[in-house]
Formats: C-alpha cells, sequence, structure tokens
C-alpha cells in the first residue's frame, strides 16, 4: 500500500467538500477518482498536497502520517501533482520550467537524468525549450505541467483534469503518455478526471466521488459497466 | 572577491559616474541645493528598489514602505545622536543596524500579514503605516530626543556623495545577486502563481517573508542615509503619500526591474524636484495637477512602465 486515505472530511467555511472519504493506492497503480463538477476531486488532491487542511481523517504515504505538512515538506516525501488547469509559470522559458520542478532534487546526477528521461518522453518540449511556456498550445502546456512534476522524481503522482480544454485527439496523446510514464517508470498516479470514459480506460481501479462522498469503488472494468455509472457519467 | 568580480561591469562605469560627480561637486558647478537632491535620488532609488523587491518582484502590494522608511531614520538618528556618532566610519555600524531593525519589524509583521490577499494585504501594510505615523507622532513620549509631532532635529550631517553612492551601489548589486539566484527565481514563481510554487514544493510563506523583510531592510538603510543627509525627520516624512511615491516609481520604472527603479527614481526626484524651480512660488500646488496627469498617460501608453514595453 502506496498511500492510504481514512476518513478523510474537508470544509470550506460552512460547505463540506469532502466527506468521510476512504482512499486506498496500491504501488505502481493508476487509480481514478471520477466525478461531475464540485464533487470534491481537486480538494481531494489539494488535500493530500498539503494546501487545504482536513478537519478530520488520515493520509499516509509509505507508512508515515503526512496529514497536516506543509506542502513543500509533502513534494519533498515524493508526491507531485500536476494542478487543474495547469498552472506552468508562463512568462519563464520551458527550461526554466522544467528545472524548477527539479529544485528540490539536491542529486545533480539524477536532476540531469530525469531532464534527459523527460524529454525523450515529451520531444515536443524538447524542440521549444527556450520558448516562454505561455506561448505553447494547450497539449503542450499540458505536458509541461506533467514534465515539471516528473522533474520533482516523484513516487506518486496526482493529475488534475489532464484532459481539460483539450481535443479529443490531443487528449488520446496525453493519456497514452500517462500510461506510458506509468508502466515504464512504475510511477503510481492518482488520475482525477470529469472525463469519466478515458480515465477508466487508462486506470487499473476507480473511485466515483459524489458530492464530497464516495459512493462506488471497484476495478475499472467493473466500474464501467455499472449501469448507474453509465447513465450519470458515461452517457450513452 | 567574486562578487566584485563578476560585478566589473556595473563597477566601472559606477566609479565614472561617481569622479564625474565628485568634481561637479567638487568645482561648485552645481549649487548646493542640487547637490542635495542629487543625493536624496539615491536615497530614493534605494529605498524604491526595496518596494520593487517586495512587490515587482514577488507580487506582495504594500502601501506601508515608507513606514520601514521611517523606521530606519528615526532609528539610525536616535543611534548616531545617543552616541555622538559624527564620522562614517562610525555611523556604518548604525546604518546597518538601521537596516537590520527595520528588516525584522518586516518580518514580525510580515508572519501574520503576508498570508493575506492582495488587497487585504494592502489594507494591512496601510494600517501599519498609519500605526508608525501615529507612533511617530507621540514619539516624545518615550524618549524627548525623538521630537514627536515637533520633529526631530540637531541630527548629525554624516551622508555625503561617497556613502550614499557607493553604498546605493553596493546594495543595487547585492539585490541584482539575489534576484539571480535561485531565490530570486522562487520569489517571481510566487508573483507569477502562488499554487504553482506551493505545487513544486517551493516555501512560499517563507519566500514572501524572504523578499518581504529583505525589501523594509532596504528602506531601513535608505531611511538611515535620509536621516543623516537633511539632519532632520518629521513623522509627515513617512506616511502614506511617500509609500504611494515610492510605489509610483515601482510602477513608473517597470515592475521587476532594477534599470527600471533606477531611471524612475532619478525622473520622479528630478521631475519634483525641478516642479518646484520651474514652477513660480504660488503654482507650486500645481504639481499635483502635473504629476497625476503624467501617472494617467503613462498608464494608458506604457502600462508596463516607462523601461519595459510588454507583459
Ligand atoms: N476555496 C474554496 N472556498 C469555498 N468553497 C470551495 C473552495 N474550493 C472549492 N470549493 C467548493 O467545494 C466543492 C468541491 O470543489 P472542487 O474544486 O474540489 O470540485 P471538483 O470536483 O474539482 O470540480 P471540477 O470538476 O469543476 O474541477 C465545490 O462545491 C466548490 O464550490
Ligand atoms: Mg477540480
Amino acid at each position: 500500500m502506496l498511500m492510504k486515505i481514512e476518513g478523510l472530511s474537508v470544509n470550506y467555511g460552512a460547505i463540506r467538500a469532502l466527506d468521510d472519504v476512504t482512499v486506498e493506492v496500491r504501488q505502481g497503480e493508476v487509480l481514478s477518482v471520477i466525478g461531475a463538477n464540485g464533487a470534491g476531486k481537486s480538494t481531494l488532491l489539494r488535500t493530500i498536497t498539503g494546501i487545504v487542511k482536513p478537519v478530520a481523517g488520515t493520509i499516509t504515504f509509505n507508512g508515515t502520517n503526512i496529514k497536516g505538512l506543509r506542502p513543500d515538506k509533502i513534494v519533498r516525501l515524493g508526491i507531485m501533482v500536476v494542478p487543474e488547469g495547469r498552472r506552468i509559470f508562463p512568462d519563464l522559458s520551458v527550461k526554466e520550467n522544467l528545472e524548477l520542478g527539479g529544485h528540490a532534487i539536491d542529486d545533480r546526477s539524477l536532476k540531469k537524468e530525469l531532464y534527459t528521461l523527460i524529454l525523450a518522453t515529451f520531444p515536443r518540449l524538447k524542440e521549444r525549450l527556450k520558448q516562454h511556456a505561455g506561448t505553447l498550445s494547450g497539449g503542450e502546456q499540458q505536458m509541461l505541467a506533467m514534465g515539471r512534476a516528473l522533474m520533482g522524481n516523484p513516487k506518486l503522482l496526482l493529475l488534475d483534469e489532464p484532459s481539460m480544454g483539450l481535443s479529443p485527439i490531443v487528449t488520446r496523446e496525453i493519456f497514452s503518455l500517462i500510461g506510458l510514464i506509468n508502466k515504464e517508470k512504475g510511477i503510481s498516479m492518482i488520475l482525477v478526471e470529469q472525463n469519466a470514459h478515458m480515465a477508466l480506460e487508462h486506470s487499473e481501479r476507480a473511485y466515483v466521488l459524489e458530492n464530497g462522498r464516495i459512493t462506488l469503488w471497484g476495478p475499472s472494468a467493473e466500474i464501467k459497466s455499472n449501469p448507474g455509472v453509465v447513465e450519470a457519467y458515461l452517457g450513452v | 572577491m567574486k562578487f566584485f568580480w563578476e560585478a566589473r561591469k556595473v563597477i566601472l562605469p559606477a566609479v565614472l559616474v561617481y569622479l564625474v560627480l565628485k568634481a561637479i561637486f567638487g568645482f561648485h558647478l552645481v549649487s548646493g541645493y542640487i547637490e542635495q537632491i542629487t543625493l536624496f535620488s539615491f536615497i530614493v532609488i534605494l529605498t524604491s528598489l526595496g518596494l520593487n523587491v517586495i512587490y515587482g518582484y514577488t507580487g506582495q502590494f504594500s502601501l506601508g514602505h515608507a513606514a520601514f522608511y521611517g523606521i530606519g531614520a528615526y532609528i539610525s538618528a536616535y543611534l548616531s545622536k545617543s552616541l555622538g556618532v559624527e564620522s562614517i566610519l562610525g555611523f556604518i555600524p548604525v546604518l546597518f543596524l538601521s537596516g537590520v531593525s527595520a528588516g525584522l519589524v518586516g518580518c514580525l509583521i510580515g508572519v501574520p500579514i503576508l498570508k493575506l490577499r492582495d488587497d487585504f494585504l494592502a489594507i494591512a501594510t496601510l494600517g501599519f503605516g498609519t500605526l508608525v505615523r501615529v507612533i511617530l507622532d507621540n514619539s516624545d513620549r518615550f524618549s524627548e530626543i525623538l521630537g514627536g509631532s515637533r520633529g526631530f532635529v540637531g541630527i548629525p550631517r554624516i551622508t555625503n556623495l561617497e556613502l550614499a553612492f557607493f553604498v546605493t551601489v553596493f546594495l543595487i548589486l547585492v539585490t541584482r545577486n539575489i534576484i539571480f539566484s535561485r531565490y530570486g527565481l522562487f520569489w517571481r514563481c510566487v508573483k507569477n502563481d502562488e499554487l504553482a510554487s506551493q505545487a513544486i514544493g517551493i516555501n512560499t510563506s517563507r519566500m514572501k517573508l524572504m523578499a518581504f523583510s529583505y525589501g523594509c531592510f532596504l528602506a531601513g538603510i535608505g531611511g538611515a542615509l535620509y536621516a543623516h543627509l537633511y539632519t532632520f525627520l518629521h513623522p509627515s516624512n513617512f506616511d502614506i503619500l511617500k509609500s504611494i511615491d515610492f510605489l509610483i516609481i515601482v510602477i513608473v520604472g517597470g515592475m521587476g526591474s532594477i534599470v527600471g527603479t533606477i531611471y524612475a527614481g532619478l525622473i520622479w526626484v528630478g521631475f519634483i524636484e525641478g516642479l518646484r524651480i520651474a514652477l513660480p512660488a504660488d503654482m507650486l500646488d500645481l504639481r499635483w495637477v502635473f504629476i497625476p496627469l503624467f501617472l494617467i498617460g503613462l498608464m494608458m501608453w506604457r502600462p508596463y512602465g516607462l523601461i519595459r514595453k510588454g507583459g
């Protein structure tokens, strides 16, 4: 077990955004969390990364309790997030963005190795190293955000709606890269998506989040054929 | 030594500028008044640079910068008067201590207020500025020599061309080094996108606090030089209007531009003092018509400042 989230509850003022959420992440798997707008998917990731403080529950990562740790400490434990909307640094170059992702890594040779690997994974970035990140296309920005997170050498990668605003073709490209990174580097992932179809296709297990509660979980193949899920998230 | 070697491109022209100024002042080619405002412009540049670090580079909007300038001024004046400091050599530790004190105060109030969102931070710094003004107005209750609302008189005149010029150049170089270091990069990241900065593991609250304290340190040094140039301090020199002056210089020069701050500081002092000379005495208040018009024009034509063209 890589991460165990138990009984997690989060409030924004009077609004309860997460209610008694329990999620387990296994070593090496891609886990997807699907849910509609406002279900609490981003809140879950923000809580794991320490940006939002929960009112109840525990989060253990590799056996240590990380609840209440500062975001920068959590990053150093090996959890990196690709935020919703990508959030690359638009005024900085592609190269600077990538380097910033690895700023917490002290081992220079590891950093170099990661950098080479990432450029091999995203050749489109390699051609645009000097370009301002803000001038990249949506798909390229998503690749940059992923590359930046990978520069932090994560054990667990959190992806918040990687398909947001991308055309179906580019979405497919991004998802196949996600699969590649998971297989080749063995990095475990939590994939948060509104695009349930893609998420279920590319994950081993899935959780369904509705109004801050987990209502269903299991192998993605089973979730995919669940009549309720088909009706609510997969359309016909 | 490495520091000076890397900065040689700046140091050589700086020494040249110094020699030219020295000659001009030495042969009395300009009046004592011009001499004084020249030194004053260096102080303004240094202090504005502090605000540029806070606001221009790190994105923390402060309306209370003059308060830290005032803290540096009053602490240095108090120290040099009560210790009987009169020479430059004796003054340097006082100068440093005043900067550090202002930086420390910045750090202390920064801890609670830098968590705030932009607009609330503006109000909090405004509040702090007002508080300092009130304390200075009543400072004679703590110690008679501070002078309260009558002003602090009889400060030794120590700030000369060498001191004002070389302290400013030195601190510009130090600031430039920090800006190009990883901390400078982190500051820009925090300004760009705080959430993304957190996502890649930057300790954003620490970075904001660092930038704020360092900016206040520069203001404190500026204030100390100011006190020992004009030899008289009044609380009204350190109120919100003064803070806005510094803000204008940062915006005019361009957010996050050291060169811009230097030009804007010179232009600002030259403009205000120049109008004082150019306008007849009874029309002096017209300055406050010209200046806002200039600012409105600037925001329309060069919203990113005089130096930078685009965003
Ligand atoms: N900073 C905040 N303050 C108050 N309420 C918030 C805040 N952030 C999120 N919420 C609320 O919490 C709930 C969950 O939001 P969250 O962003 O986690 O949803 P989401 O599942 O990621 O949605 P989306 O698919 O639209 O990104 C929503 O009702 C939202 O309005
Ligand atoms: Mg979301």
